[in-house]
């Protein structure tokens, strides 16, 4: 009875997250919350790239530098632009009315963004803007169309267009999109630029959530205690029920 | 129903180590209940150092500097208050600063790193009221001393060195925050090991 | 010293007298099995919820503006913070898993039943009282799902016909959803249903004493002292508190004391169930969205819906249930209609034999039957209310009632096992 319930249990969640899954297929974010440079490089390109138009407000300085091993006088030197306090939260100065004005919406708060949208979208989405001349930006987003922001990370990756290649289909020569390429433009070549991305998103997903190492590292000693404790307890228990059994 | 007698000696063992395992899981529970009343980010932050600018800072003048919620006095003290502070040792309760109320560097007479300025939390060690400073007719609350600190809600009275007058509430001197100069005219207050 | 100290205080407050009487000489079927542990962990994560609200309650700020970033606060200031937060998030859907668990038991073996009704509707009143208390709850971390999971719950109440709007308008105390309903949300939900919650769970365990505990049989281990079934050795062996004798009328068979033998069962029970509460704790605190809905990480915004609204997972039987009736007041109606039936389930069941044990195959499958359809229910009001999906909901929603319904019909006359003269 009870494992009849328990298999029907399983199975029904199973279809349930298939259920709940995404519409556009995502890349995997090969990230990784312990790769400090990659971390570091993340928070580099944030607060080059993206700080201009999105905050981190529930984020401290400090706490980035202290949880990415950034000294300090160093991190205030690369990191931080306009004279705030290391302990001040990650702002920019731009108004939310302005902000309206220029792209329709005002940009998202970033700090959780990662929990939000997951980091496979996040990787996703910054890898698929393409040129597209009728938008206001000049750009349009696969997995965000009418997306009201541009291409910030243009100079990097180069002008991405949408690519189709001449191919073969029953019989008939056709166009087939290919997927997004850059023309070339860019500073970075297309792996470096995946790769920049994937630091970013790593960085966002470190700020989603600061406490994940933590947690895992605190999770993994309190398992192994309450197994312990678990063994004894059934020991105990298995003593006193010989007077029962 | 087994009729095998009860190994007592197992008994006792298990109920003992269960406990103890136990009881090391109830204190290993506690802890984040009692570390989240320490300060947090935003209080440290709160009670991160303060400048302060004593470039305009006249002789005799006293400022104040709000560093973690409270009161800090900076006073540049003349020469003529500086050697008072000698005058008048044998009623004070702790002349040579014995208690630790002020960091290594200002167990001194003037209770300073700089013998003229003189940085103190301005918050009586009585009952936490914030005293008055009285620059010239001190003599009336202590016969031949010229100028000081005097609390108004008890009475309190200190030097201007912030040393306590013996027979009033307070039991200490006035504590001494840490702070350092960053450069001639701008003083540092939470911290002296420059770390920021 | 310390002796004459405990009688001069068991003299003015019996604690001693009182320990025996509902722990150490309280006698309990010796039978429990597994589904017995889910009544203590209740308790555990109820205690649980307490001490780690009390303490999120310490940094947390009841108001529009604040609420969000002082959770956020709370996550990444606070020592620990993170930790008593997901402690408590964790737990609220901890408490709903064992809560349910532990109702099915109480279906399964007949616990509802004779002479254990007011017991049942004790449980069903800590049932409801925890609903109330999670859904307000949930408002507090002012995300998006806070704000727009509240919308929908409170508009409910609009259709009642006549008062509705007034009513929602009263219970939100503002025009749209806004600090006032905040407040007076957390009013409720840290003080006033705690202390409701706390109280009923007393007399819910109060009741459970009077009547004794059921168990996996469904008979009884107070028997009349009539000679029509005599003590064993073994019985004879444990000391049972004289209330439960009632003064030698009654005799105990086949029971055990509480303590030691059901603490310490019930400890490996904790221990269990603390191993998957950490796990979810430490390495999955969103519960694979479930737990903590992916769009509640961003601030409450009343100018913007979330793409996919569903409550969270606990409500989520009920909830199918109110979008399966095409109609809005009868959706309502027939979702308080699906709690009620289980709250009148002791006069809905008809017959005598308590456990599933010995009762007929159709009631097996009854069973398994509204375990399926609630399963069911839950899972499809997680998606959206599309063709199929509404289908499904609605035939489910009818085999849900269809539960109560047919138990009403053949309960009456139910082909029943024979049942046992002891314990099993």
């Amino acid at each position: 009875m009870m494992k009849n319930l328990f298999s029907v249990i399983a199975l029904v969640a199973s279809s349930w997250v298939m259920a709940a899954g995404p519409a556009v297929h995502l890349d995997k974010a090969p990230i990784d919350l312990k790769d400090k440079a990659s971390l570091q490089n993340g928070a580099r390109i944030f607060q080059n790239y993206c700080l201009g138009c999105h905050q981190m407000q529930y984020q401290r300085y400090v706490r980035t530098f202290r949880d990415l091993d950034i000294p300090e006088d160093v991190g205030m030197e690369n990191l931080m632009f306009t004279g705030e306090k290391v302990g001040d939260h990650i702002k920019n100065n731009m108004a939310t009315k302005d902000a309206e004005k220029w792209f329709g919406a005002a940009p998202p708060d970033l700090t959780n963004v990662a929990r939000v949208r997951g980091p496979d979208w996040l990787y996703t989405y910054m890898r698929s803007f393409y040129a597209d001349p009728s938008r206001p930006f000049g750009v349009n987003n696969e997995v965000f169309p009418m997306v009201g922001m541009p291409h910030v990370l243009q100079e990097l990756q180069g002008t991405p267009r949408k690519t189709y290649e001449t191919r073969l289909v029953d019989g008939e020569s056709k166009q087939v999109y290919v997927g997004i390429k850059a023309d070339g433009t860019g500073e970075l070549s297309a792996e470096e630029y995946d790769r920049t991305v994937a630091d970013l998103v790593n960085y966002l997903e470190y700020v989603g959530e600061p406490t994940k190492l933590e947690s895992r590292e605190l999770g993994v000693k309190v398992m192994v205690f309450l197994l312990i404790f678990f063994v004894l307890a059934y020991l105990l228990k298995k003593e006193y029920w010989k007077d029962v059994h | 129903m087994s009729n095998a007698p009860v190994d007592q000696g197992r008994r006792r063992f298990l109920t003992i180590a269960t406990s103890v395992v136990g009881g090391v899981g109830a204190v290993g529970a506690a802890v984040p209940f009692v570390a989240s009343w320490m300060p947090s980010e935003k209080a440290k932050q709160a009670g991160a150092s303060v400048s302060a600018d004593i470039s305009k800072l006249e002789p005799g003048q006293l400022i104040r500097v709000e560093w973690r919620g409270k009161p800090v006095w900076i006073v540049k003290r003349p020469q003529a208050m500086l050697d008072e502070l000698a005058t008048h040792e044998d009623k004070l309760r702790d002349p040579a600063s014995e208690i630790e109320q002020q960091p290594a560097y200002a167990q001194n007479r003037h209770r300073s790193k700089k013998p003229e300025i003189f940085v103190a939390v301005g918050i009586c060690t009585h009952l936490g009221c914030s005293p008055t400073y009285i620059a010239d007719d001190f003599a009336a609350q202590v016969e031949g001393v010229t100028s000081g600190f005097f609390c108004p809600c008890h009475g309190s009275k200190f030097d201007m060195a912030g040393r306590v007058f013996q027979s009033v509430p307070a039991p200490k001197n006035l504590q001494i925050p840490p702070y350092m100069f960053t450069d001639d005219n701008t003083i540092l207050i939470g911290d002296d090991e420059g770390t920021v | 010293m310390f002796k004459n100290l405990m009688s001069w205080i068991e003299y003015r407050l019996p604690f001693m007298e009182k320990m025996n009487l509902h722990v150490m000489q309280y006698p309990a079927p010796k039978n429990f099995n597994f589904w017995y542990f889910f009544g203590s962990l209740a308790m555990l994560v109820l205690v649980n919820q307490i001490l780690t609200g009390i303490w999120l309650t310490m940094n947390y700020e009841p108001s529009a503006d604040g609420a969000f970033a002082s959770v956020e606060y709370i996550m990444r200031d606070v020592d620990y913070g993170w930790l008593l937060r997901y402690m408590h998030s964790t737990g609220a859907s901890a408490f709903f898993v064992v809560v349910y668990l532990h109702m099915l038991r109480g279906m399964m073996y007949g616990s509802y039943q004779k002479p254990r009704e007011l017991l049942w509707i004790f449980g069903m009143l800590i049932f409801l009282v925890l609903m109330a208390e999670a859904f307000m709850g949930y408002l507090l971390p002012w995300g998006q799902m806070s704000f727009w999971g509240a919308q929908v719950i409170i508009s409910i109440f609009g259709v009642i016909p006549g008062i509705g709007d007034d009513l929602t308008l009263w219970i939100r105390g503002d025009y749209v959803i806004s600090g006032a309903t905040l407040n007076r949300f957390f009013a409720l939900h840290v003080i006033a249903l705690p202390l409701v919650l706390v109280v009923l769970v007393f007399l819910h365990i109060m009741a459970l004493h009077e009547v004794g505990s059921n168990n996996p049989d469904g008979i009884d281990v107070k028997r009349e002292n009539d000679g029509s079934v005599e003590q064993t050795e073994a019985d004879k062996k444990f000391t049972f508190h004289q209330y439960f004798t009632k003064g030698g009328k009654k005799i105990i068979v086949d029971a055990i004391p509480f303590h030691p033998y059901y603490t310490v069962k019930d400890l490996v029970g904790v221990a269990g169930f603390l191993l998957i509460f950490a796990w979810v704790i430490f390495f999955l605190p969103e519960g694979g969205g479930y737990f903590l809905e992916p769009p509640n990480f961003e601030a409450a915004n009343p100018l913007k819906t979330p793409a996919h609204i569903a409550p969270v997972w606990y409500f989520t039987p009920f909830y199918a249930i109110l979008r399966a009736v095409p109609d809005q007041l009868f959706g309502a109606i027939f979702m308080f209609l699906a709690i009620l039936a289980l709250a009148l389930l002791p006069w809905i069941d008809r017959g005598s034999v308590r456990s599933v044990r010995y009762r007929s195959a159709l009631h097996t499958a009854n069973l398994i039957n509204f375990c399926v359809s609630f399963v069911a229910l839950g899972v499809l009001g997680v998606l959206p209310a599309t063709g199929l999906y509404t289908l499904l909901a609605q035939i489910f929603s009818f085999t849900y009632f269809g539960f109560f319904i047919l138990l009403w019909f053949y309960s009456k006359n139910e082909k029943t096992k024979p049942l046992p003269v002891r314990l099993t």
